[in-house]
């Protein structure tokens, strides 16, 4: 196993997860590339030492070819997942001008709600809900 | 070859490739129809021959040897899930084209639904864990572009959610099979019991907690089941139907295979704990709220926490009754979600600010709601009450006695909540007033009546054959605590 390898996986992990926690979905996009490729150069990492050939005819050992079919077929799915993810900010963008991730509505008022009790129960009076 | 086991994923990729070239609605349908059909009766076969030759099939496709062929498996548990999903498909796809909701017109709305189809029967036939993967993406992919097909504010917000979290939940997901096969050297679920056995007991416990994250974010355990009741309200009705009978529940069965099948051995104390908090968290946030289709969704939460409880529990009496509660639990959720797209369909709403006095415009509507939602809550005679009954006798024979008492309090909080829809859409003013000449509320839906009919009639089936069925659950759970079955069935295959 390659220690640079390694250490790509662990760098392309990171920045993914980094680049996840924001709201922007365009940012997320990118961590979830990120990450993607991560997982992939893992499998290919798992699979095989580097340098040796993943085909049987040539000079040395030839590798497992599993691990080839399987990380051909994840880069596959992560470019759809990231493509959709693309195509899903763009219509939040196009629908109110950014691509923020919102919270959900009805949470937002089972959650004011509670609060309302929460302070009619303890005497403190209502204050302007300012994102409303 | 098992063409059989191959025909109700291929059936459905086939139509999916076919519809999306032919355009028009009525061909479509037919398209549609024609290929869950076939599936439908691929999965009757399956089944068949489970129960009558019992034995395990095997399948590789193309007829590849073992470590490289992408290997289809049937035991007794995948042809019951794969013969009661592709019937559910069936009657919400006939359910949908009564709707005539907007999403139905749309060119993509077919195809998709049949990729939707083809992922979840590929994902209960499943026989390594690279190809569950791919089974995964397969329906999720098709999930997405479900719940967001109407492109509308709401569903592309609600949708964000769902596919951020899920996309996440994919990625952990193939960690974990990257993982399991740089410790194991495979990811066929026949060859790794032997492997993983033979790893450290760290290892061990890093891919299993990899796994249960990955599968438990799918079927919604307690702490990671926030992206459901979310996004789950501002898909269609028929959609969400589909989505709260199947979807989870395909995350429910990886957990099955990966506890009794990968880590037979392990200690289950983590299960436990998360089954008894999903089961009330999930209850209580069903209470909270005022709208039909949002209590429904909690709803779907409380009850994976039941058979999370039944895998905690483990052996063979628990693992009967969590078979029995699936077999249950997919077409009585998927009637009530029927039930509300009808009230939604004629009022235009669920919220309970907005509707009401449904039952004295239509009893039968009322009675279609009560049986499932009964049922739900588990009174006897209906279905729900065998399944919880087998549950609760399994815990108690198991000492299990705390998480007993936690799943008969989510019950009754389940009933409470029942109670509160029942009051808010069925009883009181009659809201909002019909128009003149349309009390009665069926005549006008007769396709979507059916649909739901069938359903409904379904779940009375399960109660009324509760017998045949749970000897068939105990012997799809004699298959699943000895491994060795399995692995010996597909290995020499």
């Amino acid at each position: 196993m390659s220690a640079a390898l390694v250490v790509l996986v662990a760098v392309l992990f990171s920045t993914g997860t980094y680049l996840v926690m924001h709201r922007s979905l365009t940012r997320i996009a990118l961590g979830v590339g990120l990450l993607g490729n991560g997982v992939n150069v893992l499998i290919v990492t798992a699979g095989s030492r580097p340098g040796e050939p993943p085909i049987v005819g040539r000079d040395g050992t030839p590798t497992d070819s599993v691990p080839q079919a399987l990380v051909l077929t994840a880069i596959v799915i992560g470019f759809a997942l990231v493509a959709f993810l693309l195509a899903l900010a763009w219509r939040n963008w196009t629908l109110d001008g950014n691509d923020m991730v919102e919270d959900d509505v009805e949470d937002r008022r089972v959650a004011r709600s509670s609060d309302d009790s929460t302070r009619s129960a303890l005497g403190i009076p209502h204050h302007e809900d300012v994102e409303t | 070859m098992n063409v059989v086991l191959a025909l109700p994923l291929v059936a459905p990729l086939m139509g999916a490739a076919l519809s999306i070239i032919v355009r028009r609605r009525a061909v479509q349908r037919w398209v549609s129809f024609t290929a869950l059909t076939a599936s439908l009766g691929a999965a009757i076969v399956v089944v068949v021959r489970v129960v009558v030759d019992d034995e395990i099939l095997v399948s590789r496709l193309g007829g590849w040897p073992s470590a490289v062929a992408i290997t289809l498996v049937a035991d007794r548990l995948a042809a019951l899930m794969l013969g009661v999903a592709v019937l559910v498909l069936c009657i919400v796809l006939a359910f949908a084209i009564g709707q005539r909701a907007s999403d139905e017109r749309s060119a993509f709305y077919h195809p998709t639904y049949l990729v939707l189809a083809a992922g979840i029967a590929q994902a209960f036939l499943a026989g390594d864990l690279f190809n569950l993967f791919v089974a995964f993406e397969l329906l999720l992919m098709a999930s997405y572009v479900l719940l967001t097909l109407e492109g509308t504010e709401a569903q592309i917000r609600a949708g964000t959610t769902y596919v951020v979290l899920n996309v996440l939940e994919s990625m952990v997901l193939l960690t974990a099979v990257g993982l399991v096969f740089a410790a194991a050297g495979t990811v066929s679920m026949a060859e790794l019991p032997a492997r993983l056995a033979e790893l450290p007991d760290s290892v061990r416990m890093g891919l299993h907690l990899l796994l249960l994250v990955a599968f438990g974010m799918k079927a919604a355990v307690f702490p990671l089941f926030f992206w459901l009741p979310d996004a789950y309200p501002t898909a269609p009705s028929s959609v969400t139907a589909v989505f709260a009978g199947l979807l989870t529940k395909v995350g429910v069965y990886a957990l099955l295979r990966t506890e009794t099948l990968l880590f037979p051995d392990s200690s289950s104390t983590l299960l436990l704990v998360v089954a008894g908090t999903t089961m009330v968290i999930g209850v209580l946030g069903a209470i909270s709220h005022v709208e039909m289709k949002r209590i429904l969704s909690f709803h779907i939460v409380s009850q994976i926490g039941y058979m999370v409880m039944g895998i905690a529990i483990g052996g063979e009496a628990a693992l009967a009754a969590t078979v029995f509660y699936l077999l249950h639990h997919i077409p009585v959720k998927s009637s009530l979600f029927l039930v509300q797209g009808i009230v939604e369909r004629e009022t235009g709403t669920s919220a309970f600010d907005r509707v009401g006095g449904l039952a004295r415009r239509s009893g039968i509507l009322a009675a279609m709601f009560l049986v499932p939602a009964l049922s739900l809550a588990g009174l006897p005679p209906f279905s729900g009450f065998l399944a919880k009954f087998a549950l609760v006798r399994a815990g108690l024979d198991a000492g299990a006695y705390v998480i007993v008492a936690v799943a008969l309090l989510a019950s009754l909080l389940t009933l409470v909540s029942m109670t509160k829809i029942w009051t808010g859409v069925f009883w009181g003013e009659v809201m909002p007033s019909p128009a003149p000449g349309r009390i009665g509320v069926l005549r006008h839906h007769r396709l979507m009546t059916t649909a739901a009919l069938v359903m409904i009639g379904a779940t009375a089936v399960i109660a009324a054959l509760a017998g045949p069925l749970y000897a068939y659950a105990t012997d799809a759970a004699a298959q699943l605590v000895d491994p060795a079955l399995y692995v010996k069935a597909v290995l020499e295959s």
